[in-house]
């Protein structure tokens, strides 16, 4: 009978034992705790904010807003609500950082290849690049590109003209494309163009891979995708007309108008996160070693035809963590418009509409989150990029 | 350990956190910690600046002294903090400054949601507007079209909105987070029209590089009675800073300065001047300050109109006309109700 009872499992230990539910109990307990902590400081603000006469809620969202905004990509004007001074606020500030992106990755990844070129010359003016603008406070460089640039552009009544476009000290502005019916046939075939180059690549890939013949991808890419819109632009009679700008009283009026706001803290954006982008290019690339630069070039593989077909593939396993963290900060950075009067949402909506309508831990609450979501929004999807090219082991 | 530490610093916050309001807690406040508190702009010459020696001076400055001379007996007991236009309010209401100084517009809402007191209006004003003279421009009525620079977080966005929408107008507002911004964007030619309160505009026309080639246009489009502001629920702080104000003008109705004080105190059989001066009647005792409190303020600070002067009439750059901004008596509208 002993021999059985120690067969058994050991009798289950007491409750405070066992190690396992202890640890869930102190884990409830500490969650618990910062909840409790948490539910006291909302209620300590609610009844401090009301106790003090500050009025509280969401309902100032539903209010007119009655104050004028630069520039909207939606359609805005005095008597649109708070809540829609959000949406435009928020419109510009993905704008700006979007452009800021695009820009700052450009100028970055040519930036950094050149630091490790083999021309004297140009690592040089490379190397000067990162430091001077890496090494320059970001408001400041936003202050000097806008303060800067505007006493040169000339006033609206003598605007530098270059065919339809104008340049002045309120902005750059463009005609604007008015799309008449017949027009979707344009942009099907464009549609259709860019479909039949990616089949063509597909295409032409499996058969470089299975008889080593290459095909020239791009220029037949390229001749589809300008040659077919156009076709259907001509069949269907020029469905497009064009809304000039034209100069009236103060300024231009119709077209596009592309404020200066826009353009210098674009440029200062990128300019001064391509610095550091740059660099996480530049120790990429270095981290790939230098044998498979021999080996590619033993394979008979031209210097332009290594790099991007060896090199860099094999750096962006280090260069894309280090990149996402470099967009977050180009977003949060931009929070730094209304120095020049950009307005995008930190300006508009934390800004303007905080002091109009007083409530601060609403709006600043909101503002907040808004950054949080944004900036958990570009990290996740470059997470899902990382994993997309990261090696994989065969 | 940790839980222990937590619900320690849970308990502490709750006794921090939770206030003690009463009637006098602010002033109680200020006389022990021995200095006022005021907050003030971040540089408006007239209203609020820094002089060459460091020292703030200016028409709202000098309420913050009157204050301090009413409950210390000295003028210099001030402390300021610079605030712009947007942190102002956040400031006053978190007690991070026990009153505000600061060109601020008495409106309903600001009255009334915030959690604020007005104490009244030291200065009369009304939004205007500065053009660069090359324009050609004689009226508001022509800005049609205009690109108007303009200082976020003011009351001057609204009404500058009201008006090119009642008059049927368009505009482009350039919102610059400070004035300092906004003067450079205007001088950059960013914009063809700024706009702000016409004393403003006035501070803000010596700061040109070339004052001569602005103007300010003679339209007024709203009403800004400009006064200190303090927290809700503290009334008897609310009456020292009221009646500092209406001190200095009561002080210049009867032709009390800061030069003859001294002679008057000595010398007065006029009752309405023995009261002010503290000689007979209630002195200090309803705002718990000392009898001289008035006296103190005049000796220090100066009269209303002697303020007004020094500060942004005719004895400095600005020279800005007394306007509305002269006593009920000489044909403006500053009227303070009598001490007695």
């Amino acid at each position: 009978m002993s021999h059985k009872s120690n067969d058994e499992a050991p009798a289950a230990p007491s409750f405070w034992r066992d190690p396992r539910k202890r640890q869930w109990i102190f884990q409830i307990l500490v969650l618990a705790l910062v909840g409790l902590l948490f539910a006291y400081i909302f209620h300590n603000t609610l009844y401090n904010l009301e106790k003090r006469g500050i009025s509280t809620g969401f309902d100032f969202l539903n209010h007119e807003a009655g104050f004028n905004i630069l520039m909207s990509l939606i359609p805005y004007d005095e008597t649109y609500t708070y809540g829609r001074t959000f949406l435009v606020g928020l419109l510009n500030t993905l704008l700006v950082s979007a452009i800021g992106i695009v820009f700052a990755t450009l100028i970055g990844f040519l930036v950094g290849v050149a630091r490790l070129s083999s021309n004297w010359i140009i690592s040089r003016l490379a190397n000067l690049y990162i430091e001077v603008f890496r090494n320059l406070p970001l408001l400041l460089q936003i202050l000097f590109w806008y303060f800067a640039i505007l006493p040169l552009l000339p006033h609206p009544r003598q605007s530098i003209q270059i065919g339809e476009l104008f340049l002045n000290k309120r902005g750059l502005y463009l005609p604007k494309p008015i799309f008449e019916p017949g027009f979707g046939w344009v942009l099907a075939a464009l549609g259709l163009a860019i479909v039949a180059s990616i089949l063509i690549a597909r295409w032409a890939h499996r058969r470089q891979e299975a008889t080593g013949q290459p095909f020239p991808v791009f220029w037949t890419s390229l001749g589809l995708i300008v040659l077919l819109p156009w076709l259907a632009y001509g069949l269907a009679g020029f469905p497009l007309n064009w809304d000039l700008p034209e100069l009236r009283g103060f300024n231009f009026r119709g077209g596009i108008g592309v404020i200066p706001e826009l353009f210098a803290l674009a440029l200062a954006l990128s300019i001064y996160t391509a610095a550091y982008i740059a660099e996480i290019v530049r120790s990429g690339i270095q981290s790939v070693s230098h044998g498979q630069t021999e080996a590619a070039y033993a394979l008979g593989l031209k210097p332009g035809q290594t790099l991007r077909l060896v090199i860099i593939p094999q750096a962006m396993r280090v260069i894309i963590p280090q990149l996402t963290s470099q967009y977050l900060n180009l977003t949060k950075n931009s929070s730094l418009a209304p120095a020049i009067g950009y307005p995008d949402l930190v300006a508009v909506f934390a800004g303007t509409t905080l002091n109009q309508t007083g409530q601060a831990v609403e709006i600043i609450g909101m503002t907040m989150g808004v950054y949080l979501v944004i900036s958990l929004t570009i990290s996740a999807f470059m997470n899902w990029y990382n994993k997309r090219m990261a090696l994989v082991e065969r | 350990m940790k839980i222990k530490n937590l619900i320690a610093s849970g308990a502490l916050l709750a006794v921090g956190t939770l206030p003690v309001a009463h009637a006098g807690a602010t002033l109680d406040a200020v006389k022990s910690k021995g200095f006022v508190q005021c907050g003030v702009s971040t540089g408006l010459p007239g209203f609020s600046a820094t002089n060459d020696k460091g020292e703030w001076t200016g028409l709202d400055v000098d309420v913050c002294r009157a204050v301090a001379a009413a409950v210390f007996g000295d003028a210099s007991k001030v402390k300021y903090t610079p605030l712009t236009a947007k942190e102002r309010f956040t400031a006053l209401q978190s007690g991070e400054i026990d009153m505000l100084s600061r060109n601020t517009t008495w409106t309903l809402t600001r009255d009334t949601n915030l959690g604020l007191n007005f104490a009244g209006v030291n200065y009369y004003d009304g939004q205007g507007f500065m053009v660069h003279k090359s324009l050609g421009v004689k009226s508001a009525k022509e800005l049609d079209g205009a690109a108007i620079c303009i200082q976020a977080g003011t009351t001057t966005e609204l009404n500058l909105a009201d008006y090119f929408r009642s008059n049927g107008m368009k505009y482009e507002a350039i919102t610059y987070d400070t004035s300092d911004e906004t003067v450079k964007g205007f001088e950059a030619g960013r914009c063809d029209v700024l706009t702000s309160d016409q004393s403003q505009l006035y501070a803000l026309r010596i700061k040109l590089k070339d004052p001569k080639g602005a103007m300010v246009l003679p339209e007024v489009i709203s009403k800004e009675p400009l006064g200190p502001v303090v927290r809700n629920g503290d009334e008897d702080w609310l009456k020292v800073v009221r009646w500092s104000l209406f001190a200095m003008v009561n002080a210049e109705e009867m032709g009390v300065t800061s030069k003859n004080v001294d002679e008057v105190k000595k010398t007065t059989k006029d009752p309405g001047k023995q009261r002010l001066l503290g000689l007979s009647g209630i002195g200090g005792k309803g705002l718990k300050v000392g009898d001289d409190w008035a006296y103190s303020i005049i000796k220090q600070v100066g009269n209303y109109g002697e303020a007004f002067e020094r500060n942004v009439g005719m004895d400095s750059p600005l020279k800005i006309a007394r306007g509305l901004n002269a006593l009920w008596s000489k044909g403006g509208i500053q009227y303070a109700p009598p001490i007695r």
